[in-house]
């Protein structure tokens, strides 16, 4: 991740007096430069605090992993364990459990969530009437704002115990089916959900793709006969591949962190066996059992399985001639 | 749909697909729509009528509004609202502020030091500190159980940073060299000049801020201890999802359906996301993609 920093070089010629730049472009010592610079470097400082305060130092907190952590003595006098956390961590079944059903619940999202957007922006897309398209997308990109709390509420009245759908089947002749209790269901549930809250808002940036293609490829392909569908599969589909591949990178670091929120809300509905997470995990074990040292640990192994994931996939995709998420040095 | 608007070389769709098109298009708005519309009629109806239609109500015959009156008689609802109010204020209004002066220190390329500071932010989109070690720096810093709590761990927001920043160098280069020339410093120019051409961006961060203030339901989860500081998603939670009773919220006797009392609530925390989001909808797509892509 040290590429874009490399960026930094010259170029930070004076910008209070161009008339020097006739000649060679002379730089400042680095002190006149802070104090040229002074007010607009003042006015990051407020932000720079909270980033380093907030993101970067409590990575110090990971320390915690290799201690037996008492929050009431401290890092500096908490005793030193070494590795035992993370043994402790890898013979816990209960951790395991947690890794199975993130898997699942992230497999199953990247298999019915991750083309929902996709899908609906070349639905979106193919809709002429510019009325008809306003009007369905400012629908959809709503539930994008609403709360996971309001959401899992909504999802309780409408499919839960007592709600419309069990209520349906019923008046059908069915059994009554409780999908929010059903543990089987739940990678499924918390699926359905967050294509209802995101889907709509997914299709931003597909849609942008969208109206990026040169218009004049179509009427190309059009010219050379290819009807809607080869048109759809030699123009449309390789114009949002980089967006596309983009996309898949970011999903791919975020893999083991399957919305914490919405999960710790129906978690007690279906049992830690099957609704338990990594994340649901770490909280469980340690802000509420006070279990930090473990708890730290299995938070340290995610981080960084995430960053190796996100950084490893960029590779590929520049290996495969993609842009990924940032840009090559080479380049 | 006027036929002038396809292009010449597109042909026209067959019967069927339009068909198709319009009821796959018809059922995912309503799929979207029919829950807030049932939230909405189920506050207002009566207990008889919750019952006969099981729960959801979604054309109610006699509008009743003893839901609000129950939720709005002081007790935990009403509390936990105006901390909701409070925090998405003041939060909001501080993230707004620390972000534009952030943005625009770091819009110009030149300034010493900007892209290192700029690296730093965008650094935090690809990780997350995590829940343990944001607990126990919360905890080191004192803040446990403060409304700091609920407002600082996230404070800023490295999406909505580079959102303003690429708006802020996209700016005319010459009004802002003109205004230079005529001696305004850097700060003049943000406040005469930046901020006035910018006040739709300014609008779009503000309600993304707004929206996650409101939600929020992790930070007083985590760090706040007493339930009757929390905010209305944590009361939200309680009420609806772990069906804990609002007695003491309501007074001894509940004068309205628990269920048209637990929508009313619902409805409440939807309102004003209902009321702010038709006028900034249209600069979405600019915003997103200004911070999804430059980097």
């Amino acid at each position: 991740m040290t590429t874009p920093l490399q960026a930094v070089g010259p170029g930070t010629a004076s910008r209070t007096k161009p008339e020097t730049s006739s000649a060679a472009p002379r730089r400042l010592p680095l002190w006149k430069r802070l104090w040229r610079d002074r007010v607009m470097l003042m006015l990051t400082l407020p932000g720079l605090v909270y980033f380093l305060v907030f993101h970067y130092v409590p990575l110090f907190g990971y320390v915690a992993a290799f201690q037996d952590y008492q929050p009431y003595i401290g890092f500096l006098d908490s005793q030193w364990v070494g590795l035992q956390n993370f043994a402790t961590m890898l013979g816990d079944p209960r951790f395991w459990d947690a890794v199975g059903n993130t898997l699942r619940i992230t497999l199953t999202q990247l298999v019915l969530f991750f083309p929902a957007p996709i899908a609906l922006a070349l639905l979106l897309n193919s809709v002429i009437s510019e009325k008809v398209r306003r009007f369905v997308q400012s629908v959809v990109y709503l539930p994008h704002f609403i709360g996971w709390v309001i959401i899992v509420s909504i999802f309780q009245q409408v499919i839960g115990g007592a709600g419309v759908l069990p209520d349906f089947l019923e008046s059908v002749g069915l059994p009554r089916y409780d999908m929010m209790t059903d543990p089987d269901a739940f990678p499924l549930l918390v699926t359905l959900q967050v294509i209802w809250k995101d889907c709509g808002w997914g299709t931003i940036i597909f849609l942008a793709a969208l109206l990026s293609i040169n218009p004049e490829l179509y009427e190309a392909a059009a010219m050379d006969g290819a009807g809607r569908w080869r048109r759809l599969w030699h123009v449309t589909l390789p114009g949002i591949t980089p967006i596309i591949i983009l996309l898949l990178i970011l999903n791919l670091g975020s893999i083991l962190s399957v919305g914490f929120e919405q999960i710790l809300l129906q978690r007690d509905a279906v049992g830690p066996e099957s609704g338990e997470v990594l994340d649901t995990f770490v909280y469980f074990n340690g802000v509420q059992d006070g279990q930090w040292g473990p708890a730290a640990a299995v938070g340290l192994v995610k981080a960084v399985v995430g960053a190796a994931l996100v950084l490893g996939a960029n590779k590929v995709a520049h290996l495969l001639g993609h842009e990924g998420v940032y840009r090559n040095a080479s380049k | 749909m006027r036929a002038s608007d396809r292009p010449a070389w597109m042909e026209r769709p067959s019967r069927l697909g339009v068909a198709l098109k319009a009821v796959i298009i018809t059922a995912i708005t309503l799929l979207v729509i029919y829950p807030f519309v049932g939230v909405l009629s189920t506050s207002f109806s009566s207990e008889s009528e919750i019952a006969k239609s099981g729960g959801f109500v979604v054309f109610p015959t006699a509008p009743q509004l003893d839901a609000y009156r129950a939720v709005f008689d002081g007790g935990t609802v009403t509390r936990a609202l105006l901390i909701s109010v409070l925090v998405t204020g003041l939060g909001t209004l501080a993230s707004v502020t620390v972000t534009i002066c952030m943005a625009y220190g770091l819009s110009r390329r030149e300034v010493t030091g900007s892209k290192w500071i700029l690296m730093i932010a965008l650094f935090t989109m690809l990780f997350n500190p995590g829940i343990i070690a944001n607990f126990l720096l919360v905890n080191q810093l004192g803040l446990l159980n403060s409304f700091g709590a609920l407002v600082l761990p996230s404070l800023v927001s490295a999406f909505n940073l580079v959102v303003l920043r690429s708006f802020f160098m996209n700016l005319p280069s010459e009004l802002l060299e003109s205004a230079r020339m005529d001696g305004a410093g850097d700060l003049r120019i943000l406040v005469r000049i930046v901020l006035p051409l910018s006040k739709a961006v300014i609008a779009v961060v503000s309600l993304f801020y707004a929206v996650a203030y409101w939600n929020n339901f992790f930070n007083a989860l985590l760090y706040i201890d007493d339930s009757d500081r929390h905010p209305l998603p944590n009361i939200l939670r309680t009420f609806i999802l772990q069906g804990r009773t609002l007695e003491s919220a309501v007074g001894t006797e509940a004068p309205a359906p628990v269920q048209a009392i637990q929508m009313a609530v619902l409805v409440v925390a939807i309102v004003p996301i209902l009321l702010v989001y038709p006028f900034l909808q249209r600069y979405f797509t600019k915003g997103v993609l200004t911070g999804a892509i430059k980097g």
